[in-house]
């Protein structure tokens, strides 16, 4: 399979930023995991290898460097949560288990259902906003119990 | 504290500040034309910023003047040459750059065009850490309704200057804010730092001339061209000039980002802009700068904050990120989650770092939760001190052995009781996960 034609046609445009086209590479790597099911497949590894005149190895190698770059599967909606300092001080374990509670996922982990992934992340630049989580690449700041029950209930339907 | 000009966050608090329509309205890009009409040339800019005595706002505080001017001469070295802006921000506790590219982008935009002009570079790279969407869709707005204007591109504002600003996605590793580590990963590859010598003034981006600064270094280029490098200078303590972005986070009331100018005390900043300490407790200990400076003990609030005075504390201003820790915190944790961090971050050229990074984790872990061996505390700072400092190819190593050693300096009593008790006298409440990362 090759990359869906609209994503190849944004690459062409991409690569034109920089002086050596391989810059592109990790924010075409954004676009893939954005546009074909939330992660980095064995297939995009090979196509953007392709695409960019790579070893399939050397895309890997660049992919699994990178914390925001998922190598499995994916819940449906993806939930970070900040556990490092300025969150921690401010109640990021209480956010951590109201979410998994709420999401039936594990830390790290994806709920049986499929529906949630929720990940540990360290410092977000949110920090005088805390504790914060990242759902689907949307910000919450200033996190209570229940703004989470807000926020995770309004994705649910 | 004394009444004291601002001038980066005024725009912020305009209606739709991000568009040109506002900025243009509160007299944007004036400083550009100014430069580009008068005109100023590459090397009045350079002056004029060196006359500022500007520090980057990095981390390192090194004169953003005398950077720029160690690019090389155009006549002697034709060769492209590139600005790379660094907007990786994730520094623990470190959240300014974002409300500078959140809320008045053109303010970045016109800066990158000044800088660029000034050691005569094509184009700019603004690398913004992957999480930060909306200041990378604010950015590329801005750029694009610039361009529309006539202010990025070919020939802009109708002279013979032309260059262009783009945006690049990171996509969430702290090591990517070091600059050569940004440099590989804008190239496209995994963020390993390069060894210097070569410095990015001779080899950076693609091998080309390249200058690196900081979101709020750049941001403070058109109000010192406007206004003068002199009133600049006016400005701040011996040591540092200007104003700075204080980010204060932790156990305050009102934690924030607020602009500042050098010379007040922390505990003015705590006290009257952060609402004082919560719940009426007493500060413990703080991190001036993010969580790589060393800690100060509460008692120490009275310093100055600049680039010298936080030295007398044995800490130093690093992004000015202010973490506040009240009286209940305990070392053992908060060491616990910050040196977790740098081994999640190590890029693991270098085994000082590589494995330093693990095993401070490791032991501090430990400690944490209650499982510390006699003679932890000690292999604690012997192996930061074979970590740093310079025995690495970047500082990453040095940043997770200085607030180590802070720890066992200060705190050696708090971290030697808990080994003793095989337990944290304070609860330990955090989530333990099986199979990290
Ligand atoms: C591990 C590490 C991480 C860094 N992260 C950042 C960052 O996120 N943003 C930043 O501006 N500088 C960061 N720096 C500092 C940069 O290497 C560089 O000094 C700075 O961008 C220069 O800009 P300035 O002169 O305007 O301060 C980091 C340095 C190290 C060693
Ligand atoms: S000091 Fe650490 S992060 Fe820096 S290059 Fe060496 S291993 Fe990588
Ligand atoms: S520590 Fe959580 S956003 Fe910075």
């Amino acid at each position: 399979m090759a990359l869906p034609q609209k994503l190849v046609q944004e690459f062409d445009q991409l690569v034109k930023k920089y002086p050596d086209r391989k810059s592109g590479l990790i924010p075409a790597l954004h676009r893939c995991q954005e546009d074909l099911g939330g992660w980095i497949s064995p297939q995009i590894i090979e196509d953007l290898a392709a695409y960019f005149g790579m070893e399939p190895v050397e895309v890997y190698g660049v992919a699994s460097f990178y914390p925001m770059f998922r190598l499995r599967p994916v819940g449906k909606h993806f939930v970070s949560v900040c556990h490092n300092i300025s969150c921690e001080l401010r109640g990021a374990t209480q956010i951590m288990e109201h979410v998994c509670k709420k999401t039936g996922a594990k830390p790290y982990g994806t709920s049986a259902d499929g529906k949630f992934t929720v990940w540990p992340v360290e410092c977000q630049g949110a920090c005088a906003n805390a504790p914060m989580i990242d759902v689907d690449g949307v910000y919450h700041e200033d996190l209570t119990n229940e703004k989470v029950d807000a926020i995770l209930g309004g994705l649910k339907k | 504290m004394k009444p004291f000009q601002t001038w980066l966050l005024d725009r912020t608090k305009n209606k739709d500040s991000h568009t040109l329509a506002a900025y243009k309205q509160a007299g944007g890009y004036q400083a550009l034309e100014t430069v580009l009409k008068k005109p100023m040339s590459p090397a009045d800019v350079i002056q004029e910023m060196k006359v500022s005595e500007l520090r980057g706002r990095g981390g390192a505080g090194f004169p953003t003047g005398m950077k720029w001017s160690f690019m090389p001469d155009p006549a002697k070295d034709p060769r492209p040459r590139y600005l790379a802006i660094n907007a990786d921000e994730s520094e623990p506790g470190t959240c300014k750059d974002r409300v500078l590219m959140e809320k008045d982008p053109h303010g970045l935009v016109e800066g990158a065009l000044i800088a660029c002009y000034a050691i005569r570079a094509q184009a700019a790279y603004i690398y913004v850490r992957g999480e930060y969407r909306k200041s990378y869709d604010r950015c590329q707005a801005a750029i694009d309704e610039a361009r529309k204007a006539g202010l990025v591109g070919k020939n802009i504002l109708g002279t013979d200057f032309s260059c262009e600003v783009h945006m690049h996605k990171g996509a969430g590793a702290y090591i990517c804010g070091e600059e050569t580590g940004l440099m590989e990963s804008l190239e496209g590859k995994r963020g390993h730092p390069r060894p210097k010598p070569p410095f990015p003034a001779m080899f950076g981006l693609w091998g080309q001339p390249t200058t690196v600064n900081n979101v709020e270094t750049i941001f403070n280029v058109p109000f010192i061209v406007s206004r003068g490098g002199a009133w600049h200078a006016g400005i701040g303590t011996k040591a540092s000039k200007g104003n700075f972005l204080c980010g204060i986070s932790g156990h305050v009331n009102k934690p924030g980002v607020y602009e500042l100018p050098f010379g007040v005390t922390a505990r003015e900043i705590v006290e009257e802009v952060a609402g004082g300490v919560w719940k009426n407790r007493k500060c413990k200990a703080w991190f001036p700068g993010g969580s790589s400076c060393s800690l100060v003990k509460g008692e120490d609030l009275d310093v100055v904050l600049d680039h010298d005075a936080l030295k007398t504390k044995g800490s130093s201003l690093g992004t000015a990120a202010m973490i506040i820790l009240d009286e209940t915190a305990s070392i053992p944790q908060v060491m616990d989650v910050i040196s977790r961090f740098y081994d999640h971050e190590s890029c693991g050229q270098c085994s000082q770092c590589r494995e330093g990074t693990q095993w401070l984790s490791q032991i501090f872990h430990r400690i944490a939760t209650g499982q510390g061996l006699p003679g932890d505390v000690d292999a604690l700072d012997s192996l930061a001190k074979g970590m740093a400092p310079g025995k690495t190819i970047c500082a990453l190593s040095d940043a997770a052995a200085i607030p180590t050693l802070s720890a066992v300096r200060l705190f050696r009593a708090e971290l030697e009781e808990c080994v003793r008790l095989q337990k944290d006298p304070i609860p330990y409440e955090r989530v333990e996960y099986a199979g990290a990362h």
